[in-house]
């Protein structure tokens, strides 16, 4: 016992400031992807034909699709002209499958708070039930983290609990593989309306890297609806607990 | 030793033609033969050559860093079945069965490893659709007194789907059996072409915490198919993700096991400077699980003497509060009652069934891929090999903290002196008609990767096996006679992949 005290003085206290203090990431870490259209020569498609995963488009302007991007470096080393290149900034969740497309010039959209009715239910404790249908134990190993006490996620008030009975949400990651459609949907139903379904990481959004492979779904968004979607590959821990603390409105 | 095998080392190919293609009875005999003077089955898998079938079998001798392998023609839909002689062949028989509608004559255990679609099917017979997963025979005990509990796909953390089904006599476990294939992304078929742009993103993938463990059997194959060189600077930069990678992953094991026996400080101190390691393979690629680092010939990412001595000095940090929140563990009574005596796994069940990794060095068995088939850094530096005796959760924790402490001198070493300038080498194609295998030791043990090139020199065939699928076994043996409350924790002190074997 008095070892662990011991300890426990030596360890110190260690949950971030965040989202009071600022949080700092990696310098070679991807994050927003930086676009500078013109930087591109006419007909220049090096860094869509790089991307891995079709996520980039070059007509009728520069553009990124997060909800498919990886973050690899692929296209960034693809490029000569300096036309395409992350930034350390970690929020990248938002609510409309169709924000995930990023074009150059376009204003930076982020995961808006949930409408003031489900917010006065959700807002104080939302409860998650998991699913990892299909996923590669990166997005849940990134999720898991929050639980630990560098992030501390229950001080937010959110906890991810043992039952769907106890849910007010469904947190999906992975491609959906066909042998996950059915123990998915029948986790959603069994969770008591109403409900909210947040799509966490590449593989959820869109099927990651195992897009197009018959043995998957290509993500949640054609079995059910999502009120978040969270990029990345896996999505940072930084970038998941942004997206669920402004669809929270403790962000603004 | 007089073998019909062609040997060859760790990260080489062959021409296909070099591979012995041995009569059904020759093949058995020298699988039986080898397999009982010590070699090991490293893969044991079928590939589709014209209208047969050809099966490949993968042996590790230890003592001299060989492997060999040796092929036969099935010709007929029945085919022996080895489990009887040699338990550890028993789910690669099954994957085998499972995709090629082959009957192993004898197996004890006939049963569906992912419920996959098959990959080919012999001709003139119609293809055999898998029952829907999870779906099958699962062993039953009878009796007045005992029942039987099912538990997953979904389980009550942020944990992968698997299906476990006890059967119990009052709390004692008198057998488990674990059903998998819920994680089925089917990307070894989607590797036949490639390799494609994608390939290598899905190999980082396989078991995304382990991506560098992946991603490098699969750099190491392409760069041995293409016959390339890899810089010394980038094996000294895999070779410390790869580190890295254990070091995370053992320390969050580590924490995992106090968690689950309710000693709340080091589950939190782990949970914590596991993270650490993370943020550093963050540092130097960009993500802390090590996407995007490799690239057959080498590494995206060079490391500065800045950089270098920026991690080695967090290091420094991390493992004092590390060894400091571990010891704990070893000097708290009412954990040593938890971990000693729990999960016990003999060292010669481990070693019939195959085991490797921590989970078989905690048995006792001495075996090590960074030692026995060196490869990449581990060529030119060695980290010793740690064993333990008793086979049970104490052993699986210790010699996860003797390893972490083994990886740290190791990053130290390596990161003080990184040699050379370049950190990649371009790629040519790749040759055709050749079979290349690569084995890494990840943080759950060996990982093998195997690809046969065709005449244009794309994958005809990959083939992964994931240390998981070796161990699987082991946690359900570790189970027998076991209470089920214990469960949890036996399962974390293997900590086994789900899509590592489901694919």
């Amino acid at each position: 016992m008095f070892k662990a005290i011991l300890a426990r003085v030596k360890q110190g206290h260690r949950t971030m400031r965040y989202p009071d203090g600022p949080i700092i990431l990696p310098e070679r870490f991807r994050g927003y992807p930086l676009l500078e259209a013109g930087a591109c020569p006419p007909d220049c498609r090096l860094c869509a034909d790089a991307c891995p995963v079709g996520a980039i488009s070059c007509a009728p302007k520069l553009s990124v699709d997060l909800g498919k991007c990886l973050f690899c470096p692929d296209c960034v080393e693809a490029c000569p002209h300096g036309g395409i290149s992350y930034s350390t900034d970690h929020r990248l969740a938002v609510n409309r499958r169709e924000d995930l497309l990023v074009g150059a010039g376009d204003e930076q959209r982020l995961a808006q708070a949930l409408q003031a009715k489900m917010l006065k239910l959700f807002g104080r404790s939302l409860k998650f039930r998991s699913v990892v249908a299909g996923g590669c134990n990166g997005c849940e190993a990134d999720t898991n983290v929050l639980s630990t006490i560098g992030w501390d996620l229950g001080r937010f008030g959110i906890q991810f609990v043992a039952s769907p009975r106890h849910a007010d949400a469904l947190w999906v990651t992975g491609p959906v593989t066909e042998h996950m459609r059915e123990a998915l949907l029948l986790t959603y139903e069994a969770i008591p309306a109403p409900k909210l379904v947040v799509a966490c990481g590449a593989c959820a959004i869109n099927g990651g890297p195992f897009i197009g492979s018959p043995e998957v779904h290509d993500g949640v968004q054609d079995l059910l609806p999502v009120d978040l979607y969270i990029p990345g590959c896996p999505p940072h821990p930084a970038t998941i607990l942004d997206g669920l603390l402004r669809m929270l409105d403790k962000i603004k | 030793m007089n073998r019909k095998l062609c040997l060859l080392q760790n990260g080489t190919s062959v021409p296909r033609a070099a591979v012995p293609a041995l009569s059904r009875d020759e093949f058995l005999d020298e699988l039986l033969s080898a397999l009982e003077q010590g070699w090991r089955a490293v893969s044991y898998f079928g590939v589709p050559e014209g209208v047969f079938l050809k099966l490949y079998c993968l042996l590790s001798s230890r003592g001299d860093a060989t492997l060999g392998v040796m092929s036969t023609v099935v010709t007929t839909r029945i085919f022996p079945s080895l489990v009887a002689f040699a338990p550890q062949l028993h789910l690669f028989e099954r994957e085998i069965a499972e995709q090629f509608g082959v009957v192993f004559e004898g197996h004890p255990w006939p049963k569906p490893v992912r419920f996959q679609n098959p990959v080919a099917t012999p001709p003139g017979r119609k293809p055999e659709l898998p029952e829907r997963v999870g779906i099958m025979d699962f062993y039953r005990v009878e009796g007045s007194e005992v029942h039987e509990v099912a538990v997953g796909p979904v389980h009550a953390g942020i944990i992968e789907p698997g299906h476990f089904r006890f059967q119990c006599f009052g709390e004692e476990v008198l057998h488990l059996e674990i059903s998998l294939g819920y994680q089925h992304r089917g990307i070894e078929q989607m590797l036949r072409g490639g390799p494609h742009p994608v390939t290598l993103k899905q190999m980082e993938t396989v078991a995304g915490d382990t991506t560098v463990g992946h991603g490098l059997c699969y750099a190491m194959n392409v760069e041995a198919l293409a016959g390339a060189r890899v810089p010394a600077r980038a094996h000294a930069i895999r070779g410390i993700a790869s580190e890295l990678e254990r070091l995370a992953n053992h320390t969050g094991d580590l924490g995992a096991i106090s968690g689950d026996v309710g000693y709340l400080p080091t589950a939190s101190f782990c949970g914590r400077i596991r993270g650490e390691f993370l943020n550093l393979t963050a540092e130097l690629c960009g993500s802390r699980f090590g996407r995007g680092l490799l690239v057959p010939g080498g590494v995206n990412f060079d490391v500065s003497g800045e950089l270098a001595a920026k991690i080695g000095q967090r290091l420094l940090v991390a493992r004092e509060e590390l060894a400091n929140a571990v010891q704990l563990l070893w000097d708290t009574p009412s954990v040593m009652a938890r971990l000693e005596g729990t999960g016990e796994v003999s060292e010669q069940t481990a070693a019939e069934i195959g085991l490797v990794g921590p989970a078989a060095r905690a048995s006792g068995l001495d075996r090590d891929t960074r030692r026995d088939h060196p490869y990449g850094i581990y060529s030119m530096s060695q980290i010793p090999v740690v064993t333990a005796k008793s086979g049970d959760v104490y052993a699986r924790s210790l010699v996860r903290w003797l390893e972490i402490e083994k990886s740290l001198d190791f990053l130290q070493e390596q990161l003080a002196q990184l040699p050379g300038v370049a950190i990649q080498y371009p790629i040519g194609p790749l040759g055709p008609d050749r079979i290349a295998i690569a084995l890494t030791e990840g943080w759950r043990g060996e990982i093998c990767h195997v690809a046969l090139s065709d005449e244009r020199g794309r994958f005809a065939h990959y083939k992964i096996c994931d240390p998981s699928f070796h161990n699987w076994t082991g946690l359900a043996m570790a189970l027998r006679g076991a209470q089920i409350s214990d469960f949890p924790l036996n399962n974390k002190s293997f900590n086994l992949s789900y899509c590592g074997v489901d694919l």
